[in-house]
C-alpha cells in the first residue's frame, strides 16, 4: 500500500509517500520518500501508526497582569485525543508567579506528557 | 412626566430639533429605535453641505438649504464638529449639456445662493488638476460644505442633553394616541407622554403617519452605496466634484470628507427600506461613476470600507413638514432627503416656529448653553497641549486606535459624556476609534475591553451596535 | 521633553528585540538602545500566536510564539537595553527625530543617530477587497479574532467561514475548532492556498474542514450578527463565475487575506518604498535610501518564519551599530532586479564589494512553480543557475553566492533574479 503525508514536524512541510503492508504494519516494513530530514521519516511512520499532534491552548491565569496563560504539551499526544485534552485544559487554572515551562499538570492525558507554561508571569 | 415636546426620531433633524426646543423653558425628550442617534440616513450619506441650486425654487426644499447652509458653520463650530467650507464644482463633460449647466446656475441665482459662477475649462483644471479631460466647464459655488453627519446628529443630541432633554433609545414606536391633555407615544412597553409632538422618522416618517391616518404621501427609500478611500488618497480632488444631475439625482460624486478621507458615491436604486447592504453591481456603479469625472482615481485596493444609506425620496418632491390631520398637537416631517443635512439646521428653526404657531409657548431658557463642551483630541493638540493633558490625564497618553490616532481617554470620555456611546459603532461615531485603514483590526478589542470596563459589563455583554450584534460567544475557560 | 538617544528602535515585537541584541552585541551600550513600544508588554504579535512553529531555524526545537519571544525578552532584559511600552510613535523625519507620547512619558521628542523601523504589519480588511453585503458583528480579521481567543479567553464565534488559506486563517481555523467552533469551510481566491502545506494537513485536514480553493465570498448577510455568506467559484480572472453561489449559515466570517507592512509612521522620513512589499527600499545592510534609518521584519516585507525575521532584524541592529560608531559611508549603491516571475528582491540594493558569502538575497515568486530554473544575472551575464524543484508565493526564497558568483556579485551594478520555465 501506498499513503501520502504532508510533514508538519517543521515549517517546510515536505511531501511524504510511505509505501508500507497493510496486513503488517511494523516499523520495519514502511519505507518513506521525499522527507528531507530524519524526523519526517518518523514522522510518516508515527502518523501511518498512530498519529500524535502537539496541542497548545490557554488556561485560566489568576494574575494580575494575564488572565490567559498559554499552554502546550511537553511533547505530542495521541490525534484522537485532542479534543478530550481540551475537556481537561478548561478546568485547569494556573497561579501566578509562573516561569516558563513550568509544569502545570502531569501526566496530562497521557503518562509522559505533561501541560507546561508557555509564557512566565511575575504577579 | 409629561413633556412639553417628544421629538421621534434622533437623526440629524431630529436632534437639531431637540437643541433648538431647549433653547426655550421646555421639558424635551427625543427618542429613535435605534441604539444611538444617527442610525440611519444619518449615518450613511455623503456629507455635503449643498449651497443650495439643486432644489427647485420656491420649494422649501430650496429655502431651507440655503439657510441652513448659511448656519452651518457656526453650528459646526458651537457643537465642536468637523467642519469645512469646500466649495462644490458641477462637472459639465460636453458641451452638448452646457444649457443644462446654464439652467442649474439660473435656478441657483434665483434661490439665492452666494457668489455663484460658472467656471471654464482652464479655471477648472487650475482648481481641479485631476478632472477629467473631458470636462468642459462647471457650476462653481463656494459656499457649500463638508461636515460629518452623524457627528452633526451626535453633537446636537449630546448638547441638548446637557441642556436638559431626555432621551430613550432602542424605543420603536408602535402606537401614537391623543389623550386629554397628552399624546401618548407608546412602543408596547413603554410609553412616552407629550404635549407636542414631531414626528422626524426619516425613511419611516410614512409609517408614523399612518398611525395617525396622515398619511397622504408615500416614502420612497432609494439606496446609495459608497466607497471610502484611505487618507492617503484625500488630495486628487479639493472640492466636492459632481457630475450634471439628472432625474436620479445629484449624481456620483468625488469628495473630501470632513474627516480627511476620498469619498465615492453614490448611486440610487429603489428598494426595501431595511436594505443597506452594498452590491457588486452598485459599487462597480458608483466606481464608473467616479472615473467618469477623476480619471486618475486611486485604485481600489485604497478603498478602506464601503457602505450604503437610504434616502427617503418623498412622492411629493419637496420637503413635507406639516401638521397632523388627526391629532392636533403633532407634526410630521417626511421626505427630509437631500439636501436635508444641510438643511437640518434651518428645519429645527423652521419646526419650532411652527409648533409655536400650532400654540407651543416659547419663552427664552436663559440657562440654554448653545457650546458642547469641547472634546479633547489629541490628534489636534499642540505638543504643549498634549503634554499637559497627559499630566492631567495619563490616558490621553495611551494610544488605542493607532490609525486616526485616538487615545484611551477620548474613548473613556465618549463613554461619559451625556449622550455616551454604549456601543464599539457609537464609540466609533463619537471619536474615529476603527476608522482608519485597518478598520478597528487592532483596536476593535482594546475598544470592548474599554466599554466593558467603563459599563460594569462582561466583555460579551458588548456589542457591535445595539440589540443583538452581540461580538463574543462567552467565555471559552 | 526632548531626549537623545544613538538607537531608536520602532516596535518591541521580534524584529525590534532582535535588532536592539544586535546593536548590543555589536558593541552599543544598553543605555544607548531605546526600544519603543505600543503595547502594554514586549513581544508584538508573538504573544498571541500561541500555536507552535517557531524556532526551528534558530533554535532547532519548534516553540510557541510566546516562548520564542521571551527568549529575546529575556536576553533584553538581562542586558538592561532600555525600552519603554504603551508608547506610540505618532511621527519621524529624517533627521530621525521621534516624537512619541505614552501615558507615563507624555510626549517625548526624541533625536536619534540612527533608526531601526520594525512596526510589523497589519491585517488587510473587508473593504480593501470590496466584498458587498451588509456589515453585521462577526466579521473579524483572523488576528483579532486571534486576540480575542489566546489574550482575553472568549469566543468570537459558532460557526464560522474563514476567507483566505494564508498561515493565520488556518491556524485560526484549528484554534476555533478546538476551543468548540464548528468551521464550515475555508476559501481561498486563488487556485493554491498561500498558507505552509504543514498547516493545511495539520489545521485543516486533521479536523475535516474543507478548503474550497478558487473561492470567494460574493455576499454578506445579516443584519445584527452575521447570519451567512454567499460564497462563490471565481475563474481564471479571479471574479466569480455566476450560478456557482453557495449559502453558507455562519455567525462569523473571518478574514485572513493578507498582510499590509505598518509604515505610516515612516512615511514623514521621506524613504524610499517598494511598491510590490510596501515596504522601504534598502540595501545589504537593511539601510533604507536615508541614511542611518534601517529597516527589518515584516514592516520591511512580509515573511514567513519569524526566524528569518529575527536574522534580519540582528542584521539591521548590528548594521545601525556600526553606522552609530564607524559612520557607513554613502556610496554608490547597486540595484536588485526581480524579473520572470519573481515579484520582489529583498534588498532592493547592495553595495557590491561588501557582499560576501553570508550575504542573503531574498525574494518571493508570483505564482507556483515545479522544476524550474532559477537564474541569476549580473549586469546581464549569467551568474547562476540552480534548478528548483518547486517555488510558491506563500514560501520565501533566499540565495547566497559564493566563488567566481560572489566575485562577480562584488563587481557588478545589477544583479538579476529571474525564474526560467523552458528549462
Amino acid at each position: 500500500m501506498e499513503k501520502t503525508f504532508t510533514c508538519v514536524v517543521c515549517p517546510i512541510g515536505c511531501e511524504l509517500t510511505v509505501n508500507y503492508d497493510e496486513n503488517d504494519i511494523i516499523d520495519e516494513k514502511i519505507s518513506v520518500h521525499g522527507n528531507s530530514c530524519p524526523r519526517g521519516e518518523k514522522y510518516a511512520k508515527t502518523e501511518l501508526i498512530h498519529p500524535e499532534r502537539t496541542l497548545t491552548s490557554i488556561v485560566k491565569c489568576d494574575s494580575s497582569t494575564l488572565s490567559m496563560l498559554p499552554v502546550k504539551t511537553s511533547s505530542p499526544i495521541p490525534k484522537e485525543k485532542l479534543f478530550e485534552a481540551m475537556k481537561l485544559i478548561n478546568t485547569i487554572t494556573a497561579k501566578a508567579p509562573i516561569k516558563q515551562g513550568d509544569i502545570l499538570y502531569k501526566n496530562f492525558v497521557v503518562d509522559g506528557v505533561d501541560l507546561v507554561a508557555c509564557r512566565s508571569v511575575k504577579v | 412626566m409629561i413633556y412639553d415636546v417628544l421629538v421621534i426620531g434622533a437623526g440629524v433633524t431630529g436632534t437639531l430639533i431637540a437643541r433648538e426646543l431647549t433653547k426655550y423653558n421646555l421639558n424635551v425628550c427625543f427618542i429613535d429605535k435605534g441604539p444611538d442617534a444617527a442610525n440611519a440616513s444619518s449615518r450613511a450619506n455623503s456629507g455635503i453641505v449643498h449651497a443650495g441650486f439643486d432644489a427647485e425654487s420656491g420649494s422649501l426644499k430650496a429655502k431651507l438649504n440655503v439657510r441652513g447652509c448659511a448656519m452651518m458653520k457656526d453650528l459646526a463650530r458651537d457643537l465642536d464638529v468637523a467642519y469645512r467650507n469646500t466649495p462644490s464644482l458641477v462637472i459639465c463633460l460636453s458641451e452638448d449639456d452646457r444649457g443644462t449647466l446654464e439652467e442649474l446656475y439660473e435656478r441657483g441665482i434665483k434661490n439665492g445662493v452666494p457668489n455663484l459662477r460658472i467656471i471654464e475649462k482652464d479655471e477648472l483644471r487650475e482648481l481641479e488638476p485631476n478632472v477629467s479631460e473631458n470636462a468642459v466647464a462647471a457650476l462653481y459655488a463656494p459656499s457649500a460644505g463638508i461636515v460629518s453627519p452623524y457627528e452633526l446628529a451626535i453633537a446636537a443630541g449630546e448638547n441638548a442633553v446637557q441642556n436638559g432633554a431626555d432621551y430613550f433609545f432602542e424605543f420603536e414606536v408602535k402606537s401614537i394616541n391623543e389623550e386629554k391633555d397628552f399624546i401618548a407615544v407608546s412602543d408596547g412597553n413603554r410609553c412616552v407622554c407629550a404635549k407636542y409632538v414631531v414626528s422626524a422618522c426619516g425613511i419611516r416618517s410614512d409609517e408614523i403617519a399612518e398611525m395617525t391616518e396622515d398619511k397622504d404621501f408615500d416614502i420612497i427609500p432609494r439606496k446609495g452605496e459608497y466607497m471610502l478611500f484611505d487618507k492617503s488618497c484625500a488630495g486628487i480632488v479639493k472640492n466636492v466634484l459632481f457630475p450634471l444631475p439628472s432625474k436620479k439625482g445629484k449624481g456620483i460624486l468625488v469628495a473630501p470628507t470632513a474627516d480627511g478621507n476620498l469619498l465615492v458615491g453614490p448611486n440610487a436604486n429603489i428598494v426595501e427600506k431595511d436594505d443597506t447592504d452594498t452590491t457588486t453591481a452598485g459599487l462597480d456603479e458608483i466606481h464608473k461613476g467616479a472615473l467618469s469625472l477623476v480619471p486618475s482615481l486611486p485604485p481600489l485596493k485604497n478603498v478602506i470600507t464601503s457602505f450604503a444609506g437610504l434616502r427617503a425620496t418623498p412622492s411629493t418632491g419637496d420637503f413635507i413638514i406639516k401638521q397632523s390631520n388627526t391629532i392636533s398637537n403633532l407634526l410630521h416631517l417626511a421626505g427630509i432627503e437631500s439636501p436635508g443635512l444641510a438643511s437640518s439646521p434651518a428645519i429645527a428653526e423652521y419646526v419650532v416656529q411652527k409648533l409655536s404657531e400650532m400654540g407651543l409657548e416659547l419663552t427664552e431658557n436663559k440657562k440654554f448653553e448653545p457650546t458642547r463642551p469641547k472634546v479633547t483630541r489629541i490628534r489636534e493638540l499642540s505638543d504643549k497641549e498634549i503634554q499637559e493633558k497627559i499630566k492631567e490625564d495619563p490616558s490621553y497618553g495611551k494610544i488605542v486606535c493607532r490609525c486616526e490616532t485616538i487615545t484611551e481617554g477620548e474613548i473613556i470620555d465618549a463613554i461619559r459624556r451625556p449622550m455616551g456611546a454604549r456601543s464599539v459603532d457609537a464609540v466609533k461615531r463619537r471619536t474615529r476609534a476603527g476608522m482608519g485603514r485597518c478598520q478597528g483590526g487592532f483596536c476593535m478589542p482594546r475598544v470592548t475591553e474599554i466599554l466593558a470596563r467603563e459599563l460594569g459589563l462582561d466583555l460579551s455583554d458588548i456589542t457591535k451596535y445595539g440589540k443583538e450584534s452581540k461580538l463574543l460567544f462567552g467565555k471559552i475557560k | 521633553m526632548t531626549e537623545n538617544i544613538k538607537i531608536a528602535i520602532i516596535g518591541g515585537g521580534p524584529a525590534g528585540l532582535a535588532a536592539a541584541l544586535g546593536a548590543y552585541k555589536q558593541g552599543v551600550s544598553e543605555n544607548d538602545i531605546l526600544i519603543i513600544e505600543r503595547d502594554s508588554c514586549l513581544g508584538g504579535i508573538l504573544n498571541q500566536c500561541i500555536h507552535a512553529g517557531f524556532g526551528l531555524h534558530r533554535f532547532g526545537e519548534e516553540l510557541t510564539g510566546p516562548e520564542y519571544a521571551e527568549r529575546f525578552i529575556k536576553q533584553v532584559e538581562d542586558t538592561k537595553i532600555g525600552y519603554v511600552t504603551d508608547a506610540m510613535v505618532l511621527s519621524m523625519t529624517k533627521e530621525k527625530e521621534i516624537t512619541y507620547i505614552s501615558p507615563s512619558k507624555g510626549l517625548v521628542h526624541l533625536k536619534a543617530e540612527a533608526v531601526i523601523l520594525a512596526m510589523g504589519c497589519r491585517e488587510r480588511t473587508r473593504g480593501a477587497l470590496n466584498i458587498p453585503g451588509s456589515r453585521p458583528a462577526g466579521i473579524f480579521s483572523a488576528g483579532t479574532a486571534q486576540r480575542f481567543v489566546n489574550i482575553e479567553g472568549y469566543l468570537p464565534g459558532k460557526e464560522v467561514v474563514i476567507l483566505g488559506s494564508g498561515d493565520i486563517g488556518l491556524i485560526m481555523a484549528r484554534r476555533m475548532t478546538l476551543e468548540g467552533a464548528k468551521v464550515k469551510a475555508v476559501c481561498e481566491l486563488m487556485p493554491y492556498s498561500s498558507g505552509l502545506a504543514r498547516n493545511i494537513a495539520q489545521c485543516l485536514d486533521d479536523f475535516d474542514i474543507p478548503l474550497k480553493l478558487s473561492h470567494t465570498v460574493v455576499d454578506i448577510h445579516g443584519k445584527d450578527r452575521l447570519t451567512g455568506v454567499t460564497i462563490a467559484k471565481v475563474g481564471s480572472d479571479l471574479k466569480p463565475i455566476k450560478g456557482t453561489e453557495e449559502m453558507i449559515e455562519c455567525d462569523t466570517l473571518l478574514l485572513s487575506v493578507g498582510l499590509i507592512p505598518e509604515n505610516e509612521a515612516s512615511k514623514g522620513a521621506e524613504i524610499e518604498f517598494d511598491k510590490i512589499t510596501s515596504g522601504a527600499v534598502v540595501d545589504n545592510f537593511r539601510q533604507t535610501s536615508v541614511n542611518g534609518i534601517f529597516a527589518c521584519g515584516n514592516v520591511l516585507h512580509v515573511h514567513d518564519l519569524v526566524d528569518f525575521v529575527s536574522a534580519e532584524s540582528e542584521l539591521a541592529g548590528r548594521s545601525a551599530a556600526k553606522y552609530v560608531t564607524d559612520r557607513i559611508k554613502s556610496c554608490n549603491k547597486s540595484i536588485t532586479k526581480p524579473t520572470g516571475g519573481v515579484r520582489y528582491i529583498v534588498p532592493q540594493r547592495y553595495i557590491p564589494e561588501t557582499v560576501d558569502e553570508k550575504t542573503e538575497f531574498f525574494f518571493r515568486v508570483g505564482k507556483n512553480y515545479r522544476n524550474v530554473y532559477l537564474k541569476v544575472f549580473c549586469d546581464g551575464k549569467e551568474i547562476m543557475k540552480k534548478k528548483l524543484l518547486r517555488a510558491a508565493p506563500g514560501e520565501m526564497e533566499h540565495i547566497t553566492f559564493k566563488g567566481q558568483a560572489l566575485d562577480a556579485v562584488r563587481i557588478s551594478k545589477e544583479l538579476e533574479i529571474t525564474i526560467d520555465e523552458e528549462v
